[in-house]
């Protein structure tokens, strides 16, 4: 017994196993308290544990389930991002849902079982593990998409999302086949040891098996072409899910897309740059030019996260240590700013009812320090210096100079620039604009401590990662290294 | 001491801001004065500078260098030469000057307008004191943002386009500008083997001529947007038109200079082979620049937008007297920014404080304005001279000197943008003729009271240096020779690869300009 318990090796999911008790606890117990707000503090508590968890593991390789599941501190970094992401959207949550007399426990159960199933996922290199990891996320968040079941928009955004979610599971799960039928295996560095002979005899299986899972995760990170879904999902369903979706499920496959290109097959990467290249770059440039013709804002920052997914793709087209490093340190930013982005819009939309860029106009008037903060997010999201949204860029940007894209950097800081001219729109509607009804300047605006502590730390975070990035950097380029 | 004083000059509007911050937003008066406190410190400080600077000395001083970024080699690094110290000085004391000319000019959101000068006010020295380029793009950045609020909250009727275009414009270039930074900064390492983004360490690093091509382009551009030259300056009638008289007055006083500065900075000493190649675009660009914006400052029937076009006439100037790469051009080309900065300023503070109370500022609303208020148009006249750059006033030496610079450099050139000046003359006077000349026809003007006392203290410090660079040059002449020729060393390292590319031989050996700086003394002494 000993030794089949230092193979399965327990410890190894006790980050995602906190959270997973937690929603155990959501679903039976709390439902009978009368006080609603116990499940988002069992939810961030349990987040908190995680986050323990992940302390105590750092810089501690390890693995187990006979490994099945690995252990290092690029999961682990990927994992804080999740976390952080969980824990942001859980304190948007309780306002909107208070609102909207839907502060219901299963609501936080299924964001902590999506976040277990993203963990899952990064800390596998096992194809099948990292397929069921992707289920055990998708499927609660077609279930929050939908949230809102009298909302027409919401079932409408969680049909949506579960028809292509499926589709992409098809696609990625022929190709693990395929990829089986080539190498025999479905273990990560084993496939990468037996490339050399199946190119040799089955090289047409495990080429289009990988691009098969990379269509499967492209659908995921919303990339080009297969982002057409985000925007109306994105928009339908509830605010605080979209920021839950526009971060966690996006970091979640860029993370599991390095780790299966890199590590599984880095044999044929060379095959792949060219059309990483191009994927780069429409995504970008479709995410921004669509973006551009946005009058609402929630929808804005959905084609704003498709331009995001294009400048984390250079990290992917680079393929270097210093390019997965970058990718998490700008994943980590994201998950900061965005977050941020989409707590104000969470505060509009809870006041004024919608998401229409004429509501933010005369908001500096009104609210002076919710204006600021939109305005340090939105120059953050732009990448402004010294704002956490500039280092992440800078990084990702130098990473892939190194690997010789030149171009490919050109064409992303002109990307950068069109995302200035929309990131500006709500900012020229809060400060330099008046609005058109003054009735609603009477209007006092009440905020939940929840709402404030994330606005709080997404501000911190934003500003500090851009000030003082030098602890976060040396984490990052500890993961990147241990991956390779 | 010595190498913190940088940083506090730096961060001390910072300070200032979080002490506005502590101040309620009723309080006006008390957020007025406290913004004038911290920028008259700040000049204070920077004055101090002068005192501990020493003049002979060649290269950095007041140098501060720790780590900021290790992970790639990122160093606060901070220094001035005396360029950028004339800079600084002309920083703060515009800053100060346009905080006190804004006292009456500002109707609402107070607290924020100080709040975005400050914060103005330390991305400007940041970009000056830099000597690490990674830091120089921040603060190059940083300054985008509350000049954005500034014209796009305080300013005229279409200050959102004007805001919204300003930012674009200067994005273009500063992006491409940051990809050129990434580029040296993995050259520098493939050469050294270190990652650093340091200013010292990475000039005088042998890149190959293509290279240099393609850098200098990419910074050129950012630079030369913001200079901004012909035809990349459709960005400046618009945003110095539409932002708040103090906006205007830092756009055109301090901004502009940043561009040039760029060059003097970045450009010229790391990319010296393409100096060489770049130098007949630029003068030309420059050339056109100087007839240009005359041309259309004539035309014009706003009178801030005449001043707006003058202002690229005279940019114009300051990147020829910079191409020629000779002593008197360059030192008339950095005495001209300094000029440019006194002389535009006022300029842009007198339209303000016409515009305070007429709320126009079409030449045509005016007329007869010398009998209603006397000493305005005394000081109007005096400014305009200085302008136009009339011996006795600081314009004539700057001018004279690159002009100058431009004969010996070549002579068309030099010929072509004299004719800016006889231009300048003209616009200047027929605008001052019809303004403040002939009988008061329009009976709004017959009100008009004469400049108070704030007004005038405003003006008078300007009025002072305009007459006294004008008559006595020669300090800062002296004390701009070490860094301009330590700039021209830096550039000369190109001209043998330049020469043998293209084959050029040349009779006499290439040498560095030294005619001294006492050749000049009598021409400002007129």
């Amino acid at each position: 017994m000993p030794q089949l318990d230092a193979a399965i090796n327990i410890n190894i999911v006790l980050p995602e196993i906190s959270l997973l008790i937690a929603s155990f606890l959501l679903l039976t117990i709390v439902p009978l308290a009368k006080q609603r707000i116990i499940s988002s503090i069992i939810s961030l508590a349990s987040v908190a544990v995680s986050l323990y968890f992940i302390y105590a593991m750092w810089n501690h390789q390890q693995t187990g389930y006979f490994g099945m599941v690995t252990c290092d501190n690029f999961c682990l970094f990927s994992k804080v991002i999740f976390l952080i992401t969980c824990g942001g959207a859980v304190m948007l949550s309780r306002d909107y849902l208070v609102k909207r007399g839907m502060d219901r426990p299963e609501y936080y159960a299924m964001m902590l079982i999506s976040t277990s199933g993203m963990m899952f996922m990064v800390s596998s290199s096992n194809l099948m593990v990292i397929f069921i990891g992707l289920e055990i996320m998708s499927l609660p968040l077609y279930v929050l998409a939908g949230f809102f079941k009298d909302d027409v928009k919401s079932t409408e955004s969680a049909a949506k999302y579960f028809f292509m979610g499926a589709f992409a599971s098809a696609f990625l799960l022929y190709g693990i086949a395929l990829v089986y039928g080539g190498t025999g295996t479905t273990d990560l560095s084993k496939i990468f040891m037996s490339t050399g002979i199946a190119l040799q005899k089955n090289e047409l299986y495990l080429i289009i098996g990988a691009a098969l899972i990379l269509i499967g995760f492209a659908f995921k990170i919303a990339a080009f072409p297969f982002h057409m879904w985000v925007p109306d999902v994105y928009q339908g369903a509830p605010t605080p899910v979209t920021a839950f979706f526009s971060i966690g499920p996006k970091a979640a496959g860029i993370a599991v897309l390095l780790r299966i290109f890199i590590i599984g097959f880095g044999g044929v990467y060379e095959s792949f740059t060219i059309i990483f290249w191009i994927l780069a770059f429409l995504t970008m440039a479709t995410g921004n030019i669509f973006a551009l013709m946005q009058n609402d804002v929630k929808r804005m920052l959905a084609y704003s996260s498709i331009a995001h997914a294009g400048y984390l793709m250079l990290a992917l087209t680079a393929g270097s240590s210093e390019a997965v490093s970058a990718a998490l340190f700008y994943l980590l930013a994201y998950s900061f700013f965005n977050m941020g982005a989409f707590a104000i819009v969470t505060i509009v939309e809870n006041k004024t009812g919608t998401n229409h860029i004429d509501t933010y106009k005369g908001l500096a008037s009104r609210h002076p320090w919710l204006a600021v903060f939109l305005a340090l997010f939105m120059f953050s999201l732009a990448g402004f210096p010294p704002t956490a949204g500039f280092i992440g860029k800078f990084y990702i940007f130098s990473a892939a100079i190194k690997a010789n894209l030149v171009w490919l950097v050109v064409a992303a800081v002109m990307n950068s620039l069109i995302s200035v001219y929309y990131y500006l729109r709500p900012i020229k509607a809060a400060f330099f604009e008046k609005a058109e009804g003054e009735e609603s300047s009477a209007v006092q605006l009440t905020l939940g401590p929840l709402m404030v502590v994330a606005i709080i730390i997404t501000s911190v975070g934003a500003l500090g990662l851009g000030l003082f990035p030098n602890y976060f950097l040396k984490l990052a380029a500890a993961s990147g290294l241990m991956m390779m | 001491m010595d190498n913190m004083i940088l940083t506090i000059i730096t961060f001390l509007p910072v300070l200032g801001v979080l002490a506005i911050l502590l101040i309620p937003k009723e309080q006006v008066v008390s957020i007025r004065h406290t913004t004038l406190f911290f920028t008259l410190v700040t000049f204070v400080a920077s004055l101090c500078l002068i005192f501990r600077f020493d003049p002979v000395a060649t290269g950095m001083q007041f140098e501060v260098n720790i780590p900021w970024i290790e992970q790639f080699g990122i160093g606060y690094h901070l220094g001035i030469d005396s360029i950028s110290l004339l800079l600084i000085l002309l920083t703060t004391f515009l800053t100060a000057i346009a905080t006190l000319s804004t006292f009456k000019a500002v109707e609402h959101s107070h607290r924020g307008f100080y709040i975005s000068i400050l914060l103005l006010e330390t991305g400007m020295l940041g970009v000056f004191a830099a000597l690490d380029l990674f830091m120089f793009y921040v603060f190059w950045e940083i300054m985008l943002v509350p000049m954005y609020f500034l014209i796009g909250i305080w300013g005229g009727t279409r200050r959102i386009y004007a805001a919204i275009k300003f930012v674009l414009f200067t994005m273009i270039g500063s992006l491409l500008m940051l990809v050129a930074i990434l580029v040296i900064y993995f050259q520098y390492h493939g050469l050294n083997g270190e990652f650093t983004t340091d200013l010292i360490k990475l000039t005088g690093m042998p890149l190959a001529r293509d290279m240099q091509m393609w850098l200098f382009a990419a910074f050129g551009l950012a630079f030369i947007i913001k200079v901004p030259m012909w035809p990349f300056h459709t960005w400046l009638p618009d945003a110095h038109v539409e932002a708040p008289t103090a906006g205007s007055v830092i756009l055109a006083g301090v901004l502009l200079k940043m561009g040039v500065y760029g060059f003097l900075r970045f450009c010229l000493p790391m990319f010296p082979i393409a100096t060489f190649e770049f130098i007949p675009i630029i003068s030309i660009l420059a050339v056109i620049g100087i007839i240009y914006g005359a041309l259309v400052a004539m035309v014009q029937k706003d009178i801030k937008s005449l001043v707006a076009f003058s202002s690229v006439s005279h940019m114009g100037f300051i990147m020829l007297g910079m191409m020629t790469l000779n002593l008197q051009g360059m030192q008339g080309s950095i005495l001209q920014m300094i000029n440019h900065g006194i002389s535009t300023g006022a300029l842009f503070l007198l339209v303000g404080m016409i515009y305070e109370r007429r709320h126009t500022r079409m030449i045509s609303e005016y007329g007869g304005l010398a009998s209603q208020m006397p000493v305005y148009s005394t000081f109007f006249m005096i400014v305009l001279l200085s302008s136009i750059g009339v011996p006795g006033t600081n314009g004539f030496v700057g001018e004279f000197l690159i002009l100058l610079g431009a004969w010996k450099f070549n002579a068309v050139y030099a010929i072509l943008a004299a004719t800016g000046v006889v231009f300048a003359a003209c616009y200047m006077l027929w605008m001052y003729q019809r303004v403040f000349y002939g009988k008061v026809t329009n009976p709004a003007n017959q009100t008009l009271t004469d400049m108070s006392l704030r007004e005038k203290i405003v003006l008078v410090p300007l009025i002072i240096l305009i007459f006294w660079i004008g008559v006595y040059p020669k300090p800062l002449l002296n004390l701009l020779e070490p860094s301009v020729k330590a700039v021209m060393a830096q550039v000369e390292v190109g001209r043998a690869e330049y020469n043998a590319y293209h084959g050029i031989v040349e009779s006499v050996a290439s040498e560095i300009e030294l005619s001294d700086a006492e050749n000049v003394k009598p021409e400002g002494t007129e």
